[in-house]
């Protein structure tokens, strides 16, 4: 795996390497050079399987990090390839001439996200939001609670109880606060 | 009255269809549908005691609660023996199971189907996400109440719920008609007119007739 990434790092600029199992390397790569990264992975190195591309908000830093985790059916390991793209103007290259199952994750990116594919088939087409007006729903910045408050009716009377508390209060009185977890990528 | 004012009346009563395009709406019917009175007390008795042992499903899962639908029809649980069977298309079948939430997608499909079942008509509210939302209360794809879209006759609580409660239903339904207190046929042709408010607000696209017949 790492002598791939090595032969990787001697066509496009490799900006960060994870190693989060023997199996599974994160790279971030720049966002102008993808598609070719990601062609030289398919074709040369034989990263043949796109498993999934996803993308995840960072509003903090103003970003969108897409994900594209591609898979080598010989080295039997996972590849993730992280590009960090402007969250005002998201857009990106359309992947679809690679992997042709491309287009339905892009087209339900362009949906949830608001993340334009441009050239991508049936990028516009609503996926499962018919209709919809807002904003993509799947940007932190959307308030669903208060969306949905507004639009479908709350029927009035429903209580909830922080399970936390609720378990100490009703089980285990004497149960002490366990110490916080932290994880290193936090 | 002057008979010309009735027609007037009857004129601005039709539905407009204005989803349509204008060159389809002649196409479709424009009348409200209209409540139906019960007839004399006894034929109505027996009536309702016949429908109550004659319950056909409408085979249209709408959520995840669709999966309880299938240890229900088959052996286990063998719905058949109480009168219960599936039917494929709605202009067939009476019951229609709402089977858990009910998204911004499928409440389009959930009232095109409730409109186009005949009459005497129920439905059954299965899971909590029916109720109130349920776990997905806050979601902004998941209506929250579905009375305020169809009449409900009755509630089935639980996430999900066993077939066993299912059957339960079934039966707190068949009483419920025996009783003949299942007028949610009535009764969505009476709030016509706020049932169609509340589905248009949500459903912004309306491409179909206001009243699918």
């Amino acid at each position: 795996m790492k002598e791939k990434i090595d032969r990787l790092r001697k066509m496009v600029n490799v900006l960060q390497v994870v190693e989060k199992h023997p199996d599974l390397y994160f790279i971030t790569l720049e966002g102008n050079q993808l598609v070719m990264a990601l062609g030289y992975l398919k074709n040369t190195l034989n990263f043949k399987h796109l498993a999934f591309m996803q993308a995840v908000d960072y509003l903090e830093d103003n970003k969108f990090m897409l994900t594209y985790m591609v898979y080598n059916y010989e080295l039997k390991a996972n590849l993730g390839v992280n590009v960090f793209i402007d969250r005002e103007e998201s857009s990106m290259f359309s992947i679809h001439r690679l992997w042709e199952h491309a287009w339905q994750y892009q087209r339900e990116l362009y949906e949830m996200f608001g993340i334009d594919f441009p050239g991508s088939p049936r990028v516009d087409e609503p996926f499962i939001m018919e209709s919809w007006e807002e904003m993509p729903p799947m940007r932190r910045d959307f308030d669903t609670l208060a969306y949905s408050q507004k639009t479908y009716f709350p029927r009035p009377g429903r209580e909830t109880n922080d399970p936390k508390e609720q378990m100490k209060k009703a089980k285990y009185p004497n149960y002490p606060d366990s110490p916080k977890i932290r994880r290193d990528d936090e | 009255m002057k008979e010309k004012d009735i027609k007037i009346i009857e004129k601005e009563m039709k539905l407009a269809n204005e989803g349509l395009p204008e060159m389809e709406r002649d196409l479709f019917a424009d009348d409200r549908p209209s409540r139906i009175e019960p007839l004399n007390k006894y034929l109505e008795q027996f009536l309702n005691w016949a429908r109550a042992r004659s319950l056909w499903i409408l085979a249209y899962g709408t959520g995840c609660g669709a999966i309880e639908l299938r240890p229900l029809m088959t052996a286990r649980f063998d719905a058949f023996r109480y009168g219960i069977a599936g039917r494929p298309t709605p202009r067939q079948a009476n019951v229609f199971i709402i089977g858990g939430y009910a998204s911004l997608k499928t409440i389009k499909r959930i009232v095109r189907s409730y409109e186009q079942m005949q009459g005497p008509k129920y439905v059954i509210a299965l899971g909590s996400c029916t109720i109130n939302g349920g776990m997905y209360y806050d979601s902004y794809n998941t209506i929250n109440r579905i009375d305020y879209y169809i009449p409900v006759d009755i509630y089935v609580t639980g996430c999900m719920p066993r077939p066993e409660s299912l059957i339960a239903g079934f039966n707190g339904l068949k009483k419920k008609i025996q009783a003949g207190q299942c007028d949610g046929m009535n009764k969505y042709a009476d709030n016509f007119d706020w049932y169609k408010a509340n589905q248009k607000q949500i459903i912004k696209d309306w491409n179909m007739p206001d009243y699918n017949w």
